[in-house]
């Protein structure tokens, strides 16, 4: 592979010819990641034509380059949100300096830490929806599934990049790692729990766009305050990605909605056995797979007191959400926080050092975003008048990490006995036969313009084309 | 300047509240700040947006990309988009209405960024904004460049000198700061003006919005045939209500040092111009740092006299608390009788009644009226926004004196760009 053009094989704005190690590592790299695509990327794809937005710059009219390609011939680029030279640290203890150009050797550790553990969330996720192309309900679906899946990749691309760049030998070994882990693998599996889920169908994959790439979003703009500026850089660039990928989940449940209220309404009823008779997602089905996403998404943020999230804030690697437009002291030493506690089993708010509670701030800060989407979703149930609300299951529901994970919660946030939890949880989560139904509705669409019943059009083409364009071409 | 004659059809930039995911892409891409929102809505405000469609590719929705119809008049406000779960549709607008220039603007996809003309300074401080002026320069006016320096093409300037322009002994302090860009080219004509950042963060930690300001040399540099400029800054103490109040760039301009570096971005401006014809007159009315584009407009006259090049009159209404408070005052007075026609009113002069630039104007009215008919002049005003109603009032009356109709004289000076208004 030695004879490939860097500079032209990956668009890039660091200024990746003029570094000769950093190009023999990702020489080596390249490769293999290709072999992974191969393997776990989208499945019986390498071949079709797919019209996606390919970045070859950071600034505004870098973003507008839509073409067909070839996805192995992707061009997963590198970029870095132009430095501004004038960036100082902004909270912790380090604040008022500049910011690090490299990896300081007491923070080494953690901070190729923190890199590995978003870096390995980016080809997890296109290793769980690698058999959506089969099922997809349109050509413009797959298109945007695709578009997801590449820039996911991009993102490993963003991730590999910094360790190769900053960490040396062990950062090319946890690049490597990063390809040799899989999602849901006995044997290595991926190090979050939520990416080791399988994402079985599209509803699955739409309330994983909604409420796990958010997931991501939040992260990302954490990151994107770090006082190590490659991080900080790489991150906010990564960030405008992350928008789309909220977008495909959005949109999605809000079209599947809109299909199940036209049936409901054509139909008169609000039977989720004549709905799905009728071949459209019931309501409570719905919120079913909500409860699920929403509760495994918040473990995400990790437990609700740690001091590595202490650790991470005053030493400056990982900020809120927000950090710079927020007006407190950016230090928050004598800041406490209200979390969630169990005593005697029943849930009590206590207050504790903020430093301590950044988990629980960020996850707090996920869950107003998440609920403002929501509140869009019944939106469109509102206008097709229907009564249903779609609701978000209280904090403590189905947790499996941190204080509130020893406990049975309903959705309404009322604590419960294993045998009530029992006799209610199929109500609340998905079960084997919601998933079922689901997966029977999945029947591949490729006529351009056509849509799958369960699912109505987007009010929108992408890059101003119409619903009905060639999205895809199979070849 | 953002020149209105009468309401203008415009195609008003909006986000559309069915479709947008509030993922904050727009707001962080947008160079002007244009992009804001609440808890419910991101919207677009039409007073700063100048559809440079920097967040159109971006956008992952689409819902970005909506242009709507409206009167200039009736474009809706930021609250109003607040409120909103889904577009409005588009009013059915009067027949008569001019299309304006922003409707070219909009929807086409690879619209370049630099259509912005004026409205692009529109999210500047000090921007003028009034209907009482002309929308186009005199005819003979000298090309303009515009927006060769913008938010995304930042220019570097450096600091060649610093002084103050009004007597220690006031508590008005007026500073003429001089500009150097060295290589970089950075053409401007007098009239125009440029902006800079200050360096920090507001209180939401934001950069600070760039501050604008009129050029107080002459086109060919502060030092003939220097690549440089000046400007004209009062240090802000105080708000409109007296309260103190430090303002961010003009303290940060008055305390810069010879060496120091500053980030500009222009020039702006392309009809409070100068006709450029021997024979004209010019017509300058100013208070306190509103002198600075009257000088730019004296000196460029001097430097064109001493070769023979003007011939035209010059007449000043130059308005000030007191003499120590007026910026350029010394070198004013020491300008040939014959050459400019200095009018000074004083408002907190000791020993005289106060005296205003219009009273003045009104004193003077057979002169002013004689170049008023002579399609040679044109008229400047530049100050605080407050003294517009005043001057209009005095033009009117010596109009009206002499028994003629000030609408049709009016008018007439804004069709042909002979009225230019610039206040802030």
């Amino acid at each position: 592979m030695s004879g490939i053009n860097y500079t032209e094989k990956i668009p890039n704005n660091v200024n990746l010819s003029g570094d000769r190690t950093l190009q023999r590592a990702l020489e080596h790299w390249q490769p293999n990641y290709l072999q992974w695509w191969q393997d776990m990327g989208p499945e019986a794809s390498q071949n079709m034509d797919v019209y996606l937005r390919t970045a070859v710059s950071v600034q505004p009219d870098g973003w507008a380059h839509f073409d067909y390609v070839k996805m192995p011939d992707y061009r997963w680029g590198i970029f870095l949100a132009p430095q501004d030279g004038q960036r100082k640290v902004h909270f912790g203890e380090h604040m008022g300096e500049d910011v690090w150009q490299e990896a300081p050797g007491e923070h080494r550790a953690n901070l190729r830490r923190i890199i590995v553990t978003q870096g390995d969330t980016e080809p997890a996720s296109v290793e769980q929806q690698r058999h959506l192309g089969l099922t997809a309900p349109s050509l413009y679906d797959l298109r945007n599934l695709f578009q997801v899946n590449v820039e996911e990749g991009r993102h490993l691309w963003a991730m590999v990049y910094l360790l190769h760049r900053y960490f040396g030998r062990d950062g090319r070994e946890e690049a490597d790692a990063l390809l040799q882990r899989n999602s849901g693998s006995e044997d290595s599996p991926r190090i979050l729990g939520a990416f080791n889920e399988k994402t079985p169908d599209w509803l699955a994959f739409y309330m994983f766009t909604y409420f796990t790439d958010r997931d991501g979003k939040f992260q990302l703009s954490a990151l994107a305050e770090s006082n190590f500026d490659p991080l900080a850089r790489t991150t906010k660039f990564m960030l405008t990605e992350e928008a789309h990928h909220m977008f495909v989940g959005e949109s999605g449940v809000s079209r599947v909605l809109q299909r199940t209220a036209q049936v409901m309404n054509e139909l008169k009823t609000e039977d989720p056995a004549a709905l799905r008779a009728a071949g459209v997602i019931d309501l409570p089905t719905i919120q079913r797979y909500l409860n699920f996403h929403y509760s495994v998404t918040i473990d995400l943020f990790g437990a609700d007191q740690s001091s590595n999230a202490a650790i991470f804030y005053s030493s400056g690697l990982k900020g809120r959400y927000e950090e710079s437009k927020r007006t407190d002291d950016h230090l928050l030493k004598d800041d406490t926080y209200k979390i969630l506690d169990v005593q005697n089993g029943q849930l009590r708010e206590i207050e504790v050092p903020m430093l301590n509670a950044l988990n629980e701030v960020l996850r707090d800060d996920f869950i107003k975003d998440s609920m403002a989407g929501v509140g869009r979703w019944n939106k469109v149930l509102e206008k097709n008048g229907i009564a249903f609300r779609l609701q978000v299951p209280h904090k403590a529901f189905n947790r499996k990490i941190g204080t509130l994970a020893g406990i049975r919660v309903a959705p309404d946030g009322t604590v419960l006995s294993e045998d009530q939890w029992k006799a209610h949880e199929n109500e609340w989560l998905p079960t084997p036969e919601d998933r079922a139904f689901v997966a029977s509705l999945m029947g591949r669409v490729v006529e351009p313009g056509k849509f799958a019943n369960w699912i109505a059009p987007p009010v929108m083409g992408i890059n101003r084309q119409p619903i009905d364009f060639q999205y895809v071409r199979f070849n | 300047m953002t020149v209105e004659t009468a309401s203008r059809v415009i195609k008003q930039h909006l986000i559309d509240p069915e479709i947008c995911i509030r993922c904050n892409t727009c707001e962080e891409t947008c160079p002007i700040d244009a992009i804001t929102h609440d808890s419910n809505n991101y919207v677009v405000d039409a007073g700063i947006c100048n559809s440079c469609m920097a967040c159109v590719p971006p956008c992952p929705t689409g819902a970005i990309d909506n242009w709507l119809r409206v009167l200039s008049s009736d474009a809706y406000s930021v609250d109003e988009q607040f409120g909103w779960n889904e577009l409005p549709a588009e009013q059915e607008l009067p027949a008569e209405t001019e299309e304006g220039a922003a409707a070219d603007a909009a929807p086409q996809a690879d619209a370049p960024a630099a259509q912005a003309g004026e409205d692009a300074a529109a999210d500047l401080e000090g921007v003028p904004s009034t209907a009482a002026g002309a929308s186009v320069p005199p005819w003979s006016a000298a090309h303009p460049y515009v927006n060769l320096y913008t938010h995304k093409n930042i220019a570097t300037a450096t600091v060649a000198g610093n002084y103050r322009l009004t007597d220690e002994s006031t508590d008005n302090a007026i500073h003429h700061i001089v500009l150097d860009f060295g290589t970089l080219p950075f053409p401007v004509l007098e009239g125009q003006s440029i902006a800079i950042f200050p360096p920090g963060n507001d209180a939401s930690g934001r950069p600070y919005h760039a501050r604008q300001y009129s050029i107080a040399s002459p086109r060919d540099g502060e030092r003939p045939s220097y690549n440089n400029l000046s400007l004209t800054v009062k240090r802000v103490t105080s708000d409109y209500d007296g309260k103190p109040v430090k303002g961010v760039c003009s303290n940060y301009l008055c305390d810069l040092q010879k060496g120091d570096t500053v980030q500009v971005i222009g020039p702006f401006g392309n009809t409070f111009l100068m006709p450029n014809l021997p024979h004209s007159n010019l017509v300058m009315i100013c208070t306190g740092t509103g002198s600075a584009p009257m000088r730019a407009m004296t000196e460029r006259c001097r430097r064109l006299s001493k070769d023979k090049a003007f011939n035209g009159k010059l007449m000043l209404f130059f308005g000030a608390r007191t003499e120590r408070e007026l910026p350029y005052f010394g070198p004013l007075m020491k300008l040939p009788k014959d050459f400019i026609d200095i009018n000074l009113a004083l408002s907190r002069a000791s020993d005289q009644p106060k005296r205003y630039v219009q009273d003045l104007i009104r004193e003077r009215a057979s002169d002013v009226l004689a170049l008023l008919d002579d399609s040679n002049t044109c008229i400047y005003v530049c100050g605080l926004k407050g003294m517009e109603a005043g001057v209009l009032d005095a033009l009117k009356d010596v109009v009206g004196q002499a028994g003629r109709q000030w609408p049709e004289v009016h008018a007439q000076l804004k069709s042909q760009g002979r009225l230019h208004f610039e206040t802030y």
